[in-house]
């Protein structure tokens, strides 16, 4: 017995003394590498921004086109994430539930927006409802809707974008359900919208909320797709981004500075919250 | 609903007259539903893509290839590429130490560091590329230490890879996280017991059990590497036949009105990035069969 015990604690010191040092190693990289790509600078730009103190930036922020392009980014992502919400719910709730001819294509589709660059998909909205182009153009002068270089086309660039978001954050779940119970409550008279309001939707809403959360958070930042699409008209169809963009061309430092820091502390909170929503969901899970 | 209650009398009455509606609204509810989503996907993203391809294709390849073989183009479309394959290299590196420290070790603060990892993906590009004009710029922090060395971040090469790098940070590392944790610790246990260094352990043991999330991390940074516009843009500067990239040329062609070598290069694009995505999905369905 003794000699087992010898031996056991000769092969752990052996094997865990080696490995001990690798892993402090393996640490030491890994956080340097994290701190040097996101985190310092990160850390610069709060630095930058808050130079000229907490009322000079709010005072930045507070400028009009900046204000005005704060608003514009937050309300458009907004309705997307409503839209993308009620239609991904009811996309991923098709492809589990249906079976149907070019169910796989359709399920494929859905990540689509995930490969193509986001510039693309910008270049694709104009191409296909530009003023110059024959459906532009139609919907111009019939229904006096114009979408590209208007805040229509930001929204639209955004659902296009954050598409696979909501979608791929319900279905998983949605496919762990237990249908008996639907089955039951329908057995106990309940119709179609008091089964999908009382019985599928509930444990739906987390991973909802996550899916939502992330497009809101994803939309917020958006640049390639919203720059084609939208164009830089300020007061009218310039987003967050775009304004950074400008006031970085114009040399403008602290209104770049305090918007970017508008735009990543909304982000921070944003991917907090997600975060500590799928902690939830897999302690759910559990 | 009532000839068909009459046609079975066999069943109870008030189950029956429960029963059939319900059916027969979920036949009516499910082709709405179907024709909602497969409508609402046509006109969102079916009918732009089509419009693209289509609309560059109306005048035959000749214009294309023209527009695409001019040396500027062939040299954004090259840096592209380099800068991807740069970005793809160190991540697989570099994120690969980082999701498995997060996986397998205990430490303070490593909950926030992994919600950390998910920042890129909503930090705007622009705003990316400024917090690197902000260190590396002419005012930058690091300004006077990166001349004294005479090294150029801002507006070269290295700048364009640290921003790739920050916004395809999440790709290979949350790919990697959740087949490290199915994977388990037991079969690297066991090989270290055996007297397997480090290294071995990873190249033979965990490299092989977790190469599908890696083949996947690898194609979804290299796709959205090649894709980078915004950040790229302010750090790059864009600046033609030195660091203008292929997004950056769409973006000056459409400026110029250039409108065919814009979409042209938007089409070649996009579709590089497609078939690296469904070729990686298409690995990874056999990989997950076998």
């Amino acid at each position: 017995m003794s000699v087992a015990t010898l031996s056991k604690a000769a092969a752990g010191s052996q094997g865990s003394r080696r490995p001990l040092w690798g892993a402090w190693s393996l640490r030491a990289i890994a956080i340097t590498y994290l701190t040097v790509l996101l985190i310092i600078p990160l850390l610069v730009i709060f630095r930058d921004g808050l130079r000229e103190g907490i009322g000079e930036l709010w005072h930045q922020v507070t400028l009009p086109m900046a204000w005005h392009a704060l608003k514009l980014t937050l309300w458009t992502a907004a309705v997307m994430t409503i839209i993308n919400s009620v239609m991904g719910l009811m996309t991923a709730f098709v492809l589990v539930r249906y079976t149907f001819p070019g169910h796989a294509l359709l399920n494929a589709i859905v990540d689509l927006p995930l490969a193509i660059p986001t510039l693309v998909t910008g270049v694709m909205l104009v191409v296909l409802y530009g003023p110059q182009e024959a459906l532009g153009a139609w919907l111009k002068e019939e229904l006096g809707i114009s979408i590209i270089f208007a805040p229509p086309g930001i929204v639209l660039a955004l659902l296009f974008i954050t598409f696979p978001f909501v979608v791929r954050a319900v279905q998983p779940v949605l496919l762990t359900l237990d249908r008996t119970q639907e089955a039951a409550a329908a057995t106990l008279g309940a119709g179609l919208f008091t089964i999908g309001r009382r019985v599928i939707l509930p444990p739906l809403i987390l991973p909802l909320a996550t899916g939502a959360l992330l497009s809101f958070a994803r939309a917020i930042g958006e640049f390639g797709a919203i720059v084609i699409v939208a164009g830089n008209l300020p007061m009218y169809s310039q987003t967050a981004a775009v304004y950074v963009l400008g006031a970085v061309e114009s040399e403008n430092r602290l209104g770049a500075s305090a918007i970017s820091i508008v735009m990543v502390t909304i982000a921070f909170s944003l991917i907090l919250v997600v975060d500590w929503l799928q902690r939830r969901e897999d302690k759910e899970a559990v | 609903m009532t000839t068909s209650a009459l046609r079975n009398p066999s069943l109870s009455k008030p189950l029956k007259s429960a029963g059939a509606p319900v059916s027969r609204k979920r036949v009516w509810v499910r082709y709405a539903l179907i024709t909602m989503v497969v409508s609402y996907i046509g006109i969102l993203i079916i009918a732009p893509l089509a419009r693209l391809l289509f609309g560059a294709f109306e005048q035959g390849l000749a214009p294309i290839l023209e527009s695409l073989s001019d040396p500027n183009v062939l040299y954004a479309f090259w840096l592209t590429l380099w800068i991807s394959v740069l970005t793809v290299v160190i991540h697989a590196i570099f994120g690969t130490i980082l999701a498995w420290v997060l996986v397998r070790q205990r430490f303070p603060g490593r909950k926030l560091l992994n919600a950390l990892i998910d920042m890129p993906f909503a930090v705007s590009p622009v705003v990316v590329g400024y917090m690197l004009l902000l260190l590396f710029g002419r005012n930058g922090f690091l300004y006077p230490l990166l001349s004294a060395l005479n090294i150029q971040v801002a507006f070269a090469l290295p700048g364009m890879v640290l921003a790739t790098l920050f916004v395809t940070l999440p790709f290979m590392v949350r790919e990697l996280i959740p087949v490290l944790e199915a994977f388990g610790i037991q079969q690297e246990q066991a090989a270290a017991t055996l007297g397997a260094s480090g290294l071995q352990t990873f190249r033979f043991v965990t490299l092989p059990a977790i190469r599908w999330g890696f083949i996947y991390g690898v194609t979804l940074t290299f796709a959205r590497a090649l894709g980078e516009f915004g950040a790229i843009l302010v750090i790059g500067g864009g600046i033609k036949g030195r660091t203008e990239t292929a997004t950056l040329f769409i973006y000056r062609a459409l400026d110029e009105r250039q409108y065919v070598g814009a979409y042209s290069a938007a089409i070649v694009l996009g579709i590089f990035s497609l078939i690296l995505v469904v070729s990686s999905e298409l690995l990874r369905r056999r990989g997950g069969e076998s």
